[in-house]
């Protein structure tokens, strides 16, 4: 394949690239004031890269670039596509949120811009080396990014406690990862297939779980999860948006082409630990955000619980889990970016953030319409019909089902019973109970759009999407399943 | 295609529902009552238009909107009454909230007629998942409506209410998912025909069970039935009572009865069991109640025991029996709450003590209160009578023993109906605020006299009611015979003796020999 075509292809994360360049020499160049242009600017490139990569799709889909580094096919857009819309809704609502507290600057949606094009790299790399550099790229930013508030002592205690068990994380992947390598002797997914199809060792079972266990970790699936609710606290809450949406989207995206291409043939080898994650993650979720005060802290445990859900459609280990995954993200996204700007509108006059479930009550009288919204997204969140949430449970049990792990289906669905419990709780504390303190203070319109697209997304007419994204997210999966 | 009428059904309390949300407590009260009698016509005019011994699936609507299910409506007789019965109760619901509900009151409709949205969605869906959206969504509505206009200890009910509930319906999902992976069909006429393999059948009854038993509610997950009951507004337990306690022995009828008959004749032992604990244990428990509410909410369950045997004879008595027994208590035993209501509304206790002596101060009250009274135990020319006679009819083909037990029930019902009407309409008029209480007005007349003609229609000419429901009934029975168990009580034909009873035996020739 010649260079050319390997660089239009990948043409998404090159214009990210230079965008992102370009933008950080603006900042350094220019006054803070400028961050708003440059943050509109980022936008712009971002919207962008989404319409290219779904242009994308028409055409050269399934393609090996630059000798094996990367395959751009369908999952890959797919993924890709849902991490631009996050990273261009976190981008939105964030300018507002910074400026309020003196914060804005415009290296924010540089290290926004970088970390898409980490995340891009990630979900479409078919060699072990390019998995490693898009996660790094990633990483690095994301660390940053959670202690964007310098002068926030959480917020830096947030952005440490990423870095240094992120850095763990790392260092579990890369040695996996050398392990995989010197049991199989290539680094490229398919030849990594191969070499594990002939001969699958002792020593390979070895490195394929050291790079679950590490990847489980950015996915913040149990037992790695312990820095979620800590970080997602810290971390300015546009950050912790981010956090929940867009690089986990592209972890999991990584977690399941991994399992699918290069291990794709020991589907048995890690089933069990899937099962594993999968279980512990919706039980810890669920009795983690029993006792949660902060709202952010039972977001963060909610997305845990989440992530369970999601690893139960991988565990199936079939076209259909995978595809449920697919479909399961993509409505998570709208889920979770949209409680996390309604956590993000919660504020005071005074400009202080109702941040635990105290300051919400009664929060149905004194604004009705963002409790309504998050009453949406709260059974949305705990997988009650009618609600878009339901469906993205109901795909990832029914590949369970069809790949004849009941008993997996039934634990998961009984479990997903005691998150039901501080869902509702959420719901009970904003219309049942009297109000107590002050009300929250008017909202700027994006955060107002940017709620109120996610919640027309996950309210029941989402279901008409369904067909659609059904058909897109088969496509995506079949295409890991020819590839390999 | 035909007209959409049950789509229309959905819709217009669902317009109304979001209207609501937007408009002032006046007009919310008006639109919502509007929207509720529209819907009642329609329902007269689906009554009307429905073909009595005609195809068993009529106004048939589908459309393939979305993946993996599909928006398919239609109904058969027993369908029909229950959407009957839905559309009949709303707009008396939003009449029995007119002035007691000053709070919210936009919001208060909007969750009544999503309810309404969601029991006609129920009963009219005929895709397994849409069914499955429809029966979990009721969930939403019905925890706000407990948990913001309900009582002092509304929030721990409305928990318990959810979670509950939600418990007992998320193994059937599992079981659905199940059965559409190995018939590959979700459509629920082709899933009725549908044999699945015998040991499945247990699995997926058990699945199906207990999301039906906790709606129903059998002993003893009927815990949950009390406190919501007690604790959500007048309205709320007329629906609750009325419809949604529906939705279990709907559930039964349609799911586990036709998709698993093997199943659901190895386990009636099961149901009969639970069932015949239920009509004494929550009898007796009835009879010591202090709270209107709490007593009317255990007679509930106890009246639903007799459902479920009905449903587990396996015959056309009891089946006709159950379903009667389902519309017969929707209708009396949503009225009872209403008649609490009123004196509620008075008075702000539900405590029976605080009453007394009320056909003196409240005749016309005391005479609604004595007829839905009379109802609820089943006296002959009211609706539970036809009901209650055919379902235990139906038993008692099966087990003597069962009948036994559940007609003891019936009499302990009316013991304790008859203790709490002496106690709040009879006797000395011993507190002095309860004896100033007005008579009904002319709102509540509206609520109660047409629950009162509906209750003695049915229970006049129940041929009414009975033959929509017959065909479909014969068609579950045919569907059940192979599994119908032995009539216990049946004659058995023995050999005839040789002579007539008083022959006597003629040991030296005739007399008249000599």
């Amino acid at each position: 394949m010649s260079y050319a075509n390997s660089l239009y292809l990948t043409g998404a994360e090159i214009g990210l690239s230079i965008a992102g360049l370009v933008l950080l020499l603006a900042t350094a160049w220019t006054s803070r004031s400028s961050a708003r242009a440059i943050t509109i600017a980022a936008v712009t490139a971002l919207f962008g890269a989404l319409i290219f990569n779904l242009s994308l799709a028409n055409d050269g889909a399934g393609a090996v670039v630059f000798g094996g580094l990367l395959e751009v096919d369908a999952f890959s857009i797919f993924a890709k596509s849902l991490v631009y819309i996050a990273t261009i809704a976190c981008l939105i609502v964030a300018p507002r949120y910074f400026e309020d507290r003196g914060q804005f600057r415009g290296e924010f949606a540089v290290l926004m811009l970088f970390n898409a094009v980490g995340m891009g790299i990630m979900v479409s790399a078919v060699d072990l080396m390019t998995l490693y550099i898009g996660l790094e790229l990633s990483s690095l930013s994301s660390y940053v990014l959670a202690s964007f508030a310098r002068r926030d002592d959480k917020s830096s205690e947030a952005g440490l406690k990423y870095f240094i068990l992120g850095g763990l994380a790392s260092g579990i992947i890369l040695y996996g990862v050398s392990l995989v390598y010197g049991f199989s002797g290539t680094t490229s997914y398919d030849g990594v297939r191969a070499a594990f199809d002939a001969d699958f060792s002792t020593g390979a079972l070895f490195g394929v779980v050291f790079v679950l266990a590490g990847l489980a970790f950015k996915v913040a699936a149990v037992p790695f999860h312990m820095w979620t609710p800590d970080v997602y606290e810290g971390a300015p809450t546009p950050v912790t948006a981010f956090f929940a949406s867009a690089p986990k989207v592209a972890a999991v995206a990584m977690l399941v082409r991994m399992a699918a291409v290069p291990f794709g043939g020991q589907a048995e080898a890690w089933q069990q630990i899937v099962i594993f994650a999968a279980l512990a993650s919706i039980v810890v979720g669920a009795l983690g955000a029993i006792g949660q005060q902060n709202l952010k802290r039972l977001l963060a445990y909610s997305s845990i619980n989440n992530v369970g859900f999601i690893l139960i459609g991988l565990a199936a280990a079939t076209p259909a889990g995978i595809s449920g995954v697919l479909v399961y993200l993509s409505i998570y996204v709208f889920m979770t970016i949209g409680s996390f700007v309604a956590l993000l509108m919660l504020r005071t006059e005074k400009g202080e953030a109702l941040a635990t479930f105290d300051d919400i009550s009664g929060l149905s009288t004194s604004s009705p319409a963002l409790a309504w919204c998050l009453l949406a997204l709260m059974f949305s969140l705990a997988g009650i019909p009618p609600l878009f949430g339901f469906w993205g449970k109901f795909v990832v049990f029914q590949a369970a089902v069809q790949a004849d792990m009941i008993a997996l289906a039934a634990i998961g669905i009984a479990a997903s019973v005691i998150g039901a419990f501080y869902y509702i709780k959420f719901v009970k504390v904003m219309f049942f109970d009297e109000p107590k303190g002050d009300a929250p203070a008017k909202a700027p319109l994006p955060h107002w759009v940017v709620l109120g697209l996610s919640v027309l997304v996950i309210s029941p007419l989402g279901y008409l999407l369904t067909p659609w994204l059904g058909a897109v997210a088969d496509a995506a999966a079949q295409a890991l399943f020819f590839a390999a | 295609m035909e007209f959409p009428i049950l789509s229309l059904m959905l819709a217009v309390p669902l317009v109304a529902a979001i209207a609501c949300l937007f408009l002032n407590a006046g007009s919310a009260r008006m639109v919502a009552l509007f929207a509720t009698l529209f819907n009642l016509a329609l329902g007269i005019l689906l009554w009307l238009n429905y073909d009595i011994g005609g195809a068993q699936w009529q106004f048939v609507e589908r459309a393939e909107l979305f993946a993996g299910f599909s928006y398919a409506l239609g109904i058969d007789g027993i369908a029909l009454m229950l959407i009957m019965l839905s559309v009949f109760l709303m707009p008396i619901c939003i009449l029995a909230s007119w002035d007691s509900i000053t709070k919210r009151v936009g919001e208060y409709m909007a969750a009544f007629l999503l309810m309404e949205v969601l029991m006609i969605g129920v009963f009219a869906a005929q895709d397994l998942f849409l069914f499955y959206i429809f029966f979990e969504a009721g969930l939403i509505p019905m925890y706000l409506i407990i948990g913001v206009w309900g009582g002092d200890n509304r929030i721990y009910a409305s928990y318990k209410f959810f979670l509950y509930t939600l418990l007992g319906s998320v193994l059937m999902l599992i079981a659905m998912l199940w059965m559409v992976n190995e018939a590959g069909t979700t459509d629920i006429p082709t899933l009725m025909q549908y044999d699945f393999p015998v040991d499945a059948q247990l699995w997926l009854w058990l699945a199906f069970f207990a999301s039906f038993a906790v709606k129903m509610p059998m002993w003893p997950v009927h815990t949950w039935l009390p406190d919501a009951h007690v604790q959500a507004p007048t309205a709320g337990s007329v629906i609750l009572a009325g419809v949604l306690l529906k939705l279990g022995g709907y559930g039964f009828i349609r799911f586990s009865l036709p998709m698993f008959p093997d199943a659901s004749a190895d386990l009636a032992w099961l149901v009969f069991a639970l069932s015949m604990i239920a009509v004494i244990y929550t009898s007796l428990v009835a009879l010591v109640q202090e709270d209107m509410k709490k007593l009317i909410a255990y007679s509930s369950v106890a009246h639903m025991a007799i459902v479920t045997v009905g449903l587990f004879a396996f015959n056309v008595q009891g089946l006709e029996g159950a379903m009667m027994v389902m519309l017969g208590h929707g209708l009396v035993s949503g009225a009872l709450f209403l008649c609490v209501g009123v004196i509620y509304d008075r008075l702000h206790t539900r405590e029976i003590a605080r009453y007394g002596g009320l056909s003196i101060n409240m005749p016309k009250y005391a005479l609604f209160f004595l007829l839905f009274t009379m109802a609820s135990i089943g006296l002959p020319g009211t609706s539970n009578f036809v009901g209650e006679f055919l379902a235990l009819a139906g038993i008692y083909k099966v087990s003597t023993f069962v009948t036994l037990v559940c007609t003891t029930g019936i009499i302990l019902g009316a013991a304790y109906m008859l203790y709490l009407y002496r106690r709040v309409a009879f006797g000395e008029q011993v507190n002095a605020d309860a004896a100033r209480m007005p008579d009904l007005n002319a709102r509540e007349w509206a609520m109660l006299a047409p629950i009162a003609a509906a209750v003695l229609w049915m229970g006049v000419y129940p041929e009414s009611f009975l033959a929509p429901m017959r065909q479909d009934i014969a068609t579950l029975e045919a569907r059940l015979a192979s599994v119908a168990p032995e009539y216990d009580s049946a004659l058995t034909v023995g050999t005839p003796d040789e002579h007539a009873a008083n022959y006597i035996a003629a040991e030296h020739g005739s007399e008249g020999e000599h």
